[in-house]
């Protein structure tokens, strides 16, 4: 079964340098669990090609249901330097959950 | 001692909701008004503003916002503290208690954190052994040294404790890390130790609760953000701290907004790195230890935070200027917009690379389309889209490139694709690119000092 990020789970990002910070929540505990199994910081970094240039860091916050990620090299220089119209990532929690999931 | 105070955040940044403070002392009881006007970019914007102005480089707002509730904190006693001094807090003190005279208030005390500016003690820092070295490219500031617009250590709570414990009623600082605004009261309160690194790393938390005004209590809320009530008057966060560490974050009842476990957890893990490890510098504070509960409507329990002893190094956070950028935009409607803004950005591609001009980077983006989500925005039927904004930008150290680039895009109205529109702002102006460079210090070689204004 396909199941698509943004049904089971909420987030937020921002910046942190030429760093994104991407936090996500699972709205319950059979939600984190899915998260914890399959938002592996590989699919993370595949799912993000093309904007992601750098190194995908993974933290878990099972307190929270939480999964943080810090997404190097991927916000154009950062601050005043980016170009993008999202210099600070601020859209990127919800491009994560455009992620499609297979799950058992 | 006190068992339990009632801290109102009143900013997230400069340039937010400027009836946000005004709210929170006149639409219930709080104790603290803490407001936060930092963000990295802010204090080179300060910097230049005092260079131009020896009076000026703190955020101007504070003034004007003193003048309404000046008389309500006095009456209410209720403290203020703010890092909105910037590069100048002794001037922004001065100008508030022109505006206490001007109201006729006396009795009261400002304090003022000073010290945390480090531009003109770089060479001395560098000769004490210490090179700042930046955090992400491990290079020394020695290369960057003559293009440096501002240079600042993030201070901790503590000098805002001592300046409450010395009868402050306003404490006024330049850089201080936004945790701590919240933390100070806590300790200043309590009587918490400098080593309770539990109780340091719950105010700390609290605080980044707080720092970020109403994306606690319902704003920028991506849940089921329908559902919040009263956005005109959205109530911004109140963290009712209590002696042992825990605390409740809640708002003002009759403003809009919600506190859900939700809300909460949203901002806990905004701009976060490792959560085991968020460093201040008055501790470690696991947000892997925090536990959240919904207490009552509106309310939300925060406790059992464990935390770490914090590092012996204070974070520097310099700007400098990189260069210039410009960024202009024009928009195509239906039929076949996106093909008529590619085809068109391809003209002035081509436009620029005839004039032999010279960028590090050319950005062209698509809005309606893949701005945000980039590769990721999947493709569009053509027909069902309306209009397409084509927005141009470009980064050279080459000031020249950068300011013919903002007189090649008007142009393209006459001799383009059609169906075009959208030029009222005028040729985009280069601006001046602000570099920032991360970098690490000992505590040892900085003081902070705290002095103390009087009418």
């Amino acid at each position: 079964m396909k199941i698509k990020l943004i049904d089971i789970a909420h987030g937020r990002s921002g910046d942190k340098g030429d760093a994104a910070n991407i936090g996500i929540i699972a709205y319950d505990n059979n939600g984190f669990d899915m998260l914890q199994k399959y938002v592996t910081t590989e699919a993370v970094k595949k799912h993000f090609e093309g904007i992601c240039f750098g190194e995908v860091e993974r933290f878990e916050l099972p307190n929270l249901k939480a999964l943080n990620f810090l997404l190097h090299n991927t916000l154009g220089g950062g601050g005043t330097v980016s170009l993008k119209l999202d210099a600070q990532g601020k859209t990127l929690a919800v491009a994560l959950l455009r992620m499609e999931i297979e799950v058992e | 001692m006190k068992e339990k105070i009632r801290i109102a955040s009143g900013q997230g940044f400069w340039g937010d909701l400027i009836e946000a403070p005004f709210y929170q002392v006149t639409r219930g009881e709080i104790d603290y008004l803490v407001m936060d006007y930092l963000a990295e970019v802010t204090m080179s914007i300060l910097q230049k503003q005092k260079n131009k102005n020896p009076n000026l480089g703190y955020a101007k707002d504070i003034p004007d916002l003193m003048k309404r509730i000046l008389p309500i904190c006095k009456e209410k006693k209720i403290k203020v503290i703010t890092n909105g001094g910037g590069v100048n807090p002794v001037a922004c003190a001065k100008a508030v208690l022109q505006v206490a005279q001007t109201l006729g208030i006396s009795g009261v005390k400002i304090g003022i954190v000073l010290e945390d500016d480090i531009k003109e003690r770089i060479d001395e820092i560098i000769s004490a052994g210490c090179e700042l070295k930046n955090m992400e490219t491990g290079d020394s500031i020695i290369e960057i040294k003559e293009k440096l617009l501002s240079a600042n250590v993030y201070f901790g709570a503590f000098p805002i404790v001592e300046a409450l414990q010395k009868g402050a009623d306003i404490v006024i600082t330049g850089r201080t890390t936004d945790t701590g605004l919240t933390l100070a009261p806590m300790i200043y309160e309590f009587g918490w130790e400098k080593n309770e690194y539990d109780l340091m790393s719950a105010g700390t938390i609290a605080g980044h609760i707080l720092e970020c005004g109403a994306q606690s209590t319902g704003g920028n809320f991506l849940g089921d953000w329908d559902s919040v009530p009263n956005f005109a008057e959205i109530g911004f966060p109140i963290c009712e701290a209590f002696s042992n560490g825990e605390f409740i974050i809640t708002k003002h009842e009759a403003l809009g907004g919600k506190v859900t476990v939700e809300t909460v957890s949203e901002q806990l893990l905004y701009e976060i790195g490792n959560p085991e490890e968020y460093i201040t510098p008055d501790c470690v504070a696991d947000f892997t230890s925090i536990k959240l509960k919904q207490s009552g409507e509106n309310r939300v329990r925060v406790y059992a935070i464990k935390g770490k002893p914090e590092t012996e190094f204070y974070k520097v956070s310099c700007s400098y200027a990189d260069g210039f950028s410009a960024s202009g935009s024009l928009t195509y409607s239906w039929p076949k917009a996106l093909t008529k803004a590619k085809a068109a950005d391809q003209i002035l591609r081509k436009r620029l690379e005839l004039l032999n001009l010279s960028f590090d980077e050319i950005r062209s983006e698509f809005v309606g389309y893949n701005s945000c989500h980039g590769p990721l925005a999947p493709e569009i039927d053509e027909d069902k889209i309306n209009e397409i904004q084509l927005r141009v930008s470009v980064r050279s150290h080459d000031f020249a490139s950068v300011e013919r680039f903002g007189k090649e895009l008007a142009p393209l109205i006459l001799t383009g694709p059609p169906s075009v529109t959208g030029f009222a702002g005028g040729r985009p102006k280069p601006n001046e690119v602000v570099a920032y460079w991360p970098a690490l210090m000992p505590k040892t070689l900085v003081q902070p000092k705290v002095e103390i204004l009087e009418i």
